[in-house]
């Protein structure tokens, strides 16, 4: 038990820590709490998903951004699709830097839209690493026997 | 699906399907944003079903589906959300119909004037779901 009791406090640890640094917000920890005996890898599921139309939506909008005659109103939809998955997932930090990419859209800054680009992909890449290495305490906890704490 | 044309309703936001579970149907295109929703009505005991544009909404209610609660997006590929709200209230769908959008004020005001009973910000929450259920309650 000792090892479960280390675990679920690196846990906490750790998800206090990403929601601070705003990486998540209480959107994520709603998720958490839908997580229960009848959907025990709800989480797991959901974030699966993000992470799978997170990297098409990625590709379309480099794509998109690549053509001579850029259809800024193609990639404002790819942001806005990607603003309304990271804000349903809880990944703040997208969610803002795809609001930023949509005013760029709307001024038809091409500039500003491939940086914001890289901006996003760069936020997308980091919650996604956090994500992974909290899915896997996740599945350390349950490996050691214990239950995954629910933060409020 | 069961027909709800032949139940007597007075008020839109009756519980269609008396006695049995409310049932819900979810109209985006975005599957992360589904699957959320998703959850949360399960949370509530709600059954769900799913829709990823208006027209898919629209066709399911032509083939005779029912749904007390629909949630529904703005932007989508074929047919958006201000147009399926419409063409479902032409129909005489008296369900209730959320439109839940990540956009902002603009489009607000022809959305709802389509015929949306309420209006939310993506995403919806525990609470917010927690208050569109217990509508059902408080008519029932």
């Amino acid at each position: 038990m000792e090892i479960v009791g280390k675990l679920q406090k690196q846990f906490i640890d750790f998800i206090n820590a990403l929601y601070h640094e705003g990486f998540l917000d209480d959107q994520f920890l709603q998720l958490q709490k839908l997580q229960d005996e009848s959907s025990p890898d709800f989480v797991f599921e959901v974030v699966t998903l993000f992470f799978e139309d997170s990297e098409k939506i990625i590709n379309n909008l480099a794509a998109t951004l690549q053509q001579q005659a850029v259809d800024f109103k193609q990639v404002d939809s790819h942001v806005h699709q990607f603003k309304g998955s990271s804000s349903s997932v809880g990944a703040q930090r997208v969610t803002n830097a795809c609001i930023a990419f949509r005013n760029f859209c709307e001024q038809k800054n091409l500039e500003g839209c491939v940086q914001c680009l890289q901006h996003v992909k760069h936020e997308y890449f980091l919650v996604k690493n956090k994500l992974e290495t909290l899915l896997r305490l996740e599945q350390q906890i349950l490996a050691a026997g214990g239950t995954i704490p629910v933060l409020s | 699906m069961s027909s709800c044309y032949d139940i007597n309703v007075s008020s839109s936001n009756k519980n269609l399907n008396v006695g049995k579970k409310l049932k819900a149907l979810i109209v985006d295109d975005d599957r992360v944003v589904r699957m959320v929703h998703k959850g949360l009505l399960k949370k509530f005991g709600v059954e769900t079903h799913e829709a990823k544009n208006g027209q898919e909404a629209v066709l399911a209610h032509r083939a005779g589906a029912c749904f007390d609660l629909i949630l529904m997006d703005l932007d989508m590929p074929v047919m958006n959300g201000r147009q399926a709200t419409q063409e479902l209230r032409d129909m005489d769908v008296v369900s209730l119909i959320v439109g839940v959008t990540s956009t902002g004020e603009a489009e607000k005001e022809s959305f709802v004037n389509a015929g949306l009973d309420y209006y939310y910000q993506k995403p919806l929450t525990v609470d917010v779901v927690r208050l569109l259920v217990e509508k059902f309650k408080d008519d029932a």
